[in-house]
């Protein structure tokens, strides 16, 4: 890395507070995601009237809810649920969001102009709403969801990537790449890209928490994760209706989709100081 | 034929504020290993001139004219030709070594890229290489530099390896626009005579750009004098600095720190500004900072006439300038 201080990266990461926290968070979460793959302690699936509302146990160790299933295996696989339709949907927005930025600042004129007045109309609508929107032109479903939450993060890719990479355009060592031959294209992957690496990284750590927030969302509405797949957000909708009889139903799954948000947020927030000593300097 | 042959150049570039005029009908040609220095003050239009030759303007800008290279128009040129020939036949050092090196490479990453670009040279052939111009342009241990960051260099040894950049593939021409400027006192000389004996020994045609007569006293076969984007002076160095005819001239060289002056003395500057030039004034644009002025200069622009061979001016009183050089016009 490229910094002015004497600090190596792994001691700037050990430095950072909010990195070690946010990166513990997540990390617990890719974990119990990664486990759920192969093992949950019961199973999130199967109906079982005879066990309904089960307190907290050995066997259901937060209990079981009104259908039986058990609560702690339902949470691990909401977990995946989650982070896959994330990984997918920051995924869609880095590939075209970013490339579409890039071009944005290495063409400019009518091109910029063109991808700009999109990102601006796709702007105009919150995260949520434009998810609202698309899920229900294309219907709900969880494949439909990943598309929503991609599709929104392309313009907020775009506008950060075309906003900084043209920052880095005006910078005198690219004038020098020019004045030593190198075309817009060689020029933005060797010198525009590398410069806004850190800035991608950390703004698709928090999109990566939005798109979480958003796929809990959706799934509450019933527009995103279908049944019986498990997910955080069907679970809180599911809970609602039962909120005074018994709240805990509602509240981890709350906890859950808490834990990621703020988790991510601090990665973040401590991808930034770590990646970039200078940026965070400033604030 | 010329190496470089300038005809009719102008560039106007859109601002915020309007079209500024940076460069107007411009005309000026080198052959191959002569150099030329292009000097006035800061706003003249000199770093403009520079970009043009070089193809790199700013979007929003007009240029016209002709800028033959080697017989070529490079006005006319698509772009691809254009990246064929920077960095490989045309070479530019800028003003600014702290910047004009991309933080994030290493140095013997930035010296192999013209290579491995232009030269078609394999990795191993671009490092030996760029270990032969390091040390060419005075960098010590030049083996380990190479895996250096920029910022673990200094200024100086910044702009010699950006010197080492621009000649690593031995360019016709090498436009240094103002390649001293940002840097200590003590290390500019180092750095014009490494520039210098670079191109004698590469035979170059050098346009070496200073807002300091000083610098380009000593570096050039060929001056040329801009102000508001124009020539007002040109001619061999020679015969410039014996003549000194414009006012404008008369008028950098008081303003250039002269050998056995005293630490103390303060420099004399030219009252005044350099005009905007998105509303230039009618007539000769040196008009409102002239102290020989009339309602001539207002009104019309004076030509650019010979006075001899090869030395040309545009004023209308440069009888008066030189009776009046003595005391000093601007005393
Ligand atoms: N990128 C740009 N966009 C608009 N105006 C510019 C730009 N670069 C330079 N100028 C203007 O062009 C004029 C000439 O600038 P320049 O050639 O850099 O002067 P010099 O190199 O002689 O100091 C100045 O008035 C400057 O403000
Ligand atoms: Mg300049």
């Amino acid at each position: 890395m490229n910094s002015s201080t004497s600090l190596s990266f792994l001691a700037r990461c050990r430095r950072s507070r909010s990195f070690m926290v946010g990166g513990v968070m997540t990390g617990f979460l890719l974990v119990c995601a990664a486990v759920s793959l192969f093992w949950t302690p019961g199973s999130a699936y199967d109906i079982s009237i005879a066990n309904r509302f089960l307190p907290p146990s050995s066997t259901h160790w937060l209990g079981t809810d009104q259908f039986g299933r058990d609560i702690v295996s339902m949470l691990m696989t909401g977990t995946q649920n989650s982070i896959a339709v994330a990984v997918v949907a920051v995924s869609i927005g880095l590939a075209v969001g970013v490339s579409l930025g890039l071009l944005a600042a290495a063409r400019r004129g009518w091109t910029e102009e063109l991808i700009m007045r999109f990102s601006d109309f796709s702007f105009a609508f919150p995260a949520i709403l434009s998810a609202i929107m698309i899920t229900a032109i294309l219907g709900p479903g969880g494949v439909n969801s990943i598309l929503a939450i991609g599709l929104y993060n392309i313009p907020v890719f775009a506008r950060l990537v075309r906003g900084t990479a043209n920052a880095i355009w005006t910078r005198e060592f690219v004038m020098a790449a020019r004045a030593s031959g190198k075309d817009r294209f060689r020029i933005t992957f060797e010198h525009i890209m590398p410069n806004i690496l850190s800035i991608i990284i950390v703004q698709a750590t928090i999109l990566f928490a939005i798109a979480i927030l958003a796929e809990a969302a959706l799934s509450y509405l019933g527009l995103g994760t279908q049944p019986p797949h498990p997910s955080w957000g069907r679970m809180l909708n599911e809970a609602q209706a039962l909120m005074f009889l018994d709240p805990w139903q509602a509240i981890y799954p709350g906890i859950a989709i808490a834990t990621a948000v703020f988790g991510l947020n601090l990665l973040g927030d401590g991808l930034r100081d770590v990646l970039d000593p200078r940026l965070s300097r400033k604030r | 034929m010329p190496l470089l042959n300038v005809t009719g150049l102008s560039v106007t570039l859109s601002t915020a504020d309007g079209a500024a005029r940076a460069v107007r009908d411009m005309n000026f040609s080198l052959e191959k290993g002569e150099t030329l220095g292009i000097v006035g003050e800061s706003g003249c239009g000199k770093s403009i001139t520079a970009l043009a030759l070089m193809g790199l303007l700013p979007e929003r800008s007009e240029t016209t004219g002709k800028i033959e290279f080697n017989g070529e128009n490079l006005l006319q040129k698509p772009e691809t030709e254009m990246c064929a020939l920077r960095g490989n036949r045309m070479a530019m050092i800028f003003q600014e070594p702290m910047t004009s090196l991309n933080p994030v490479h290493t140095i013997g990453r930035q010296v192999m890229e013209p290579l491995r670009l232009h030269k078609n040279m394999t990795r191993a052939e671009a490092k030996a290489e760029a270990v032969r111009l390091l040390d060419r342009v005075g960098i010590p241990n030049p083996q380990e530099r190479l895996g250096n960051y920029p910022h673990q260099l200094s200024g100086g040894q910044r702009q010699r390896v950006m010197i080492a950049m621009a000649l690593s593939c031995s360019p016709d021409i090498l436009i240094a626009d103002e390649p001293t400027t940002a840097l200590d006192v003590t290390i500019q000389d180092q750095i014009l005579e490494l520039i210098q004996s670079l191109v004698r020994e590469e035979d170059m045609a050098l346009i070496l750009i200073s807002h300091d007569l000083g610098v380009i006293s000593e570096n050039t076969d060929r001056i040329m004098v801009m102000y508001g984007g124009a020539a007002v002076e040109t001619g061999p160095t020679e015969t410039f600095f014996e003549a000194l005819s414009h006012p404008y001239s008369q008028g950098l060289f008081a303003a250039m720190p002269k050998l056995g002056m005293g630490r103390t003395s303060r420099l004399m500057t030219i009252p005044g500004v350099v005009p905007d030039l998105i509303n230039l004034p009618s007539g000769c644009t040196f008009t409102d900072r002239c102290p020989l002025a009339t309602a001539e200069c207002r009104n019309s622009a004076p030509p650019l006439r010979q006075l001899t061979a090869g030395h040309n001016v545009a004023c209308y009183h440069l009888d008066k300038a030189r009776t009046m050089k003595a005391e000093g016009l601007f005393a």
